[in-house]
């Protein structure tokens, strides 16, 4: 069974508005790492939140977990990480991980000890009794990311979660997610516009194109598990590179005939 | 932003004591100032004999120390002191301010959770909320009094009830923009989690507001005393400091001290009132220091 299944997605802002997405068809299969790329207004952004039930397609069929999206939603079958932490500044990074564990009504034992767990997991030890701005922009995703983690979730959607900081931080940040990948054995789906991460990430990489946004290729990453800051440097991973940027570039095309041709 | 080191608690607490020496010298710097300019502004308008914008004299602006040394004389020849006279009529004042100030608190709040919560409601009403505060507060005592003594409630009460009618407009109309204020993708983030809405309020908009609330309890805390002091006046309530000031505005020409001496007290007790909710927030508020409000 498929974690994500996406039948013919559509979706419309405002009556005769802009097209956001348009005949998306998609299947996410368990313990993919699946990224999304594509140039700015391709509607990968809105696709993860259809898939999240954030917002509601116009037209087509999702189904998470042999559920609605909905359902899915209300039964927390998913973690979500923005680009900003959004993290509660009158929380500490305890009880910030463990939001999602109130609200699923876990008792205060139970809590603490996955919120240990996931501290560890994410190496934040020592700043269990910090408050957010008092961390560094990285230490903040790991929270955001520990959050997320936080209920075991059987899919983990995040939106150019490393968008907001430095290359460095990001490379680490990169190698450390495919850690906790490999740990939690989740599925996740990710947003991204950097062709690299996209490829160094995933299991498959998903190119979409602009006005309307739709899926323009799929390309599968057959890079080898488990993934190091070499493998940034094998042929392969330039390869893989390459053809992920001419598919973006095809997709542009593609876009531009089809703005001349209602012109 | 970075990490923060394991050296930091300590460089912050010689901060703090550094911060609150400055501050306390500040104060009495201010203080001295304050003082020097009321003599300073006094010896030069009567050595000049100016009469622009008001005639200085021992009348208009008495000596400071004369209407400070005048709260420890008696009253009249075998009376009390004046400042304990005063303290007793700043504590029952007090005790009708604080409580209007809790009714005007609580009932502010609910109100704005409320109007945050139904927008018909808030379309409709708040129209009448802020009419409400128009309203000269002259005119709804004597109403609240004579309604209030005829069910045999005890004068001070209605005097808190006046008081809370100053103070819930400010709590109203932060709470409805503090609620409103939370993150866009905070409120997405709850949605995820298919929290309810009181959970969300709860857990998400009340917590976003509290910097929003705390600043309208401060406007609230000074409010509820001058509507207690006013409050006292139609209501014929000679016990606290407006029943004083009512007293003491009658002497004013021969004995002008009385008044001042009065009107320190009354700002001591504002000063009071407005401390007590700032520590509350220094207790509650648990934020970045650039998003204090």
């Amino acid at each position: 069974m498929s974690v994500v299944e996406l039948k013919g997605v559509a979706k419309q802002f405002g009556r005769g508005g802009t097209t956001a997405l348009q005949g998306i068809d998609l299947a996410i299969e368990e313990r993919e790492f699946v990224s999304l790329i594509g140039p700015s207004g391709c509607g990968k952004s809105t696709l993860l939140r259809v898939v999240g039930d954030l917002i509601q397609p116009t037209s087509g069929s999702v189904v998470v977990n042999g559920k609605s999206a909905r359902q899915a939603r209300v039964d927390r079958d998913y973690g979500i990480v923005f680009q900003d932490p959004v993290l509660y500044d009158w929380r500490t990074v305890a009880k910030n991980i463990a939001l999602p564990l109130e609200l699923a009504r876990w008792d205060r034992r139970r809590r603490a000890e996955r919120v240990r767990a996931m501290v560890e997991l994410v190496e934040l030890q020592g700043f269990e009794g910090h408050h957010p701005w008092q961390l560094s922009g990285g230490m903040q995703q790991r929270v955001s990311i520990a959050r997320a983690l936080s209920f075991d979730p059987a899919l983990l959607l995040m939106d150019e979660p490393f968008g907001a900081l430095d290359e460095m931080t990001r490379e680490r940040l990169n190698i450390e997610l495919l850690r906790i990948w490999e740990a939690s054995g989740s599925t996740i789906v990710f947003v991204t516009h950097s062709i690299a991460e996209a490829v160094f990430l995933s299991t498959r990489v998903v190119v979409m194109s602009a006005r309307p946004g739709r899926i323009s290729d799929l390309i599968p990453i057959d890079l080898p598990q488990p993934r190091t800051g070499a493998t940034r440097e094998e042929p392969r991973f330039f390869e893989l590179v390459t053809r992920v940027r001419e598919a973006l570039h095809m997709g542009a095309d593609l876009e531009r005939a089809a703005a001349e041709a209602t012109a | 932003m970075t990490a923060i080191a394991a050296e930091r608690p300590r460089e912050r607490r010689t901060f703090r004591l550094r911060e609150a020496t400055w501050r306390v010298l500040l104060f009495l710097l201010v203080l001295a100032a304050l003082w020097g300019l009321w003599e300073g502004y006094r010896w030069l308008w009567m050595r000049e004999h100016w009469t622009w914008p008001f005639v200085v004299d021992d009348t208009s602006m008495p000596h400071i120390h004369d209407f400070l040394r005048a709260l420890f004389q008696v009253t009249h020849p075998g009376g009390p002191l004046l400042i304990s006279v005063l303290l007793k009529a700043a504590a029952f004042t007090a005790r009708e301010a604080a409580v209007g100030f809790a009714m005007g608190a609580v009932g502010g709040f609910a109100l704005g959770v409320l109007l945050a919560h139904f927008r018909v409601l808030r379309r409709g009403l708040l129209p009448y909320v802020v009419a409400s505060q128009t309203v000269p507060i002259l005119v709804i005592a004597p109403m609240v009094v004579v309604y209030l003594g005829s069910r045999g409630v005890p004068g001070w009460f209605s005097v808190s009830v006046i008081a809370a009618f100053l103070t819930f407009f400010p709590v109203t109309i932060n709470t409805i923009r503090g609620l409103q204020s939370a993150d866009r993708r905070a409120l997405e983030l709850m949605r995820s989690y298919a929290a309810g809405g009181w959970r969300v309020l709860w857990k998400l908009r009340f917590p976003a507001a509290l910097p929003y609330i705390f600043a309208a309890l401060k406007v609230s805390a000074t409010a509820s005393i001058v509507g207690a002091v006013i409050g006292e006046l139609p209501s014929s309530i000679q016990d606290g400091l407006g029943g004083q000031i009512l007293n003491y505005s009658q002497y004013y020409t021969i004995q002008p001290r009385g008044l001042w001496a009065t009107n320190v007290i009354a700002a001591l007790l504002g000063i009071a009132f407005f401390l007590v909710v700032l520590a509350a927030e220094k207790l509650v508020v648990r934020r970045a220091p650039e998003n204090v409000a």
